[in-house]
């Protein structure tokens, strides 16, 4: 299973972004192989959908949970009709912390 | 419609007062006699005339099930029967209400745009459940 955090920079003790559609990169965590693999999050400079756009972008890469700080009205809709499960974080962690509680 | 369902479900279903059950979907006690009154029409005909029922349409957002868990202070939305956090898999969560009580802290539940409920509000989640 891959989860999806939006993040600040490309490395693995940068902080989690708290926004979604807008942060600069996504950090693609797969449960099974437990590899971090980071992405340009290419939506961001849209004038408008940033975010429904970053779900495409993610969908693609076969990511089912996404965690970040806040998710538009755009996202909270998609994301149920694509099976996306959102997952608000309203602490300042970095990837690496978030990556260490999803390993539980 | 989804709504007048909605009344006859809290009402005489579940049995609420009028008052409780208008707090409940978010509309004012004058406005659930109305559906309410409209909803028990249509049940009459079906019964009488031997008509259909059929319950679609209205404005209607369902909201997301919403859960807080206790251990790592995330929320997320709860999918089917999950009974653990995705995130730590604690099991020690807790259903976020959509009652507007704790709007300051809950990000689900922002300060309402203000334009009241008869708007179809696209800037705030406040009136996610019901607009009417």
């Amino acid at each position: 299973m891959k989860v999806a955090i939006s993040s600040k920079g490309n490395t693995i003790d940068s902080e989690m972004d708290s926004r979604f559609g807008r942060c600069k990169f996504f950090a693609i965590y797969d449960s099974e192989d437990k590899s971090t693999m980071f992405i340009d999050n290419t939506a961001a400079s849209l004038t408008e959908g940033a975010g429904p756009a970053a779900l495409q972008l993610l969908t693609a890469q076969g990511v089912s949970k996404l965690v970040s700080g806040n998710f538009g009205l755009k996202i909270k809709t998609l994301s149920s009709d694509l099976n996306v499960q959102l997952i608000v974080m309203r602490e300042n962690y970095t990837i690496e912390k978030i990556i260490n509680i999803l390993n539980h | 419609m989804y709504e007048e369902y909605e009344a006859l479900r809290l009402c005489d279903y579940e049995g609420h007062n009028q008052c409780d059950a208008s707090k409940l979907m978010g509309v004012s006690r004058p406005t659930l006699t109305r559906i309410c009154m409209s909803a028990q029409n249509k049940v009459s005909m079906a019964v009488v005339e031997g008509r259909q029922l059929i319950i679609e349409g209205g404005k209607v957002e369902i909201g997301n099930e919403w859960m807080k868990c206790n251990n790592c202070h995330c929320f997320f939305v709860k999918f089917q029967h999950e009974d653990s956090c995705p995130l730590c898999g604690s099991k020690e969560m807790s259903e976020v209400q959509n009652d507007g009580e704790d709007a300051d802290n809950e990000l689900s539940l922002k300060a309402c745009c203000g334009r009241g409920k008869r708007h179809r509000c696209q800037e705030c989640t406040n009136h996610k459940i019901y607009h009417i």
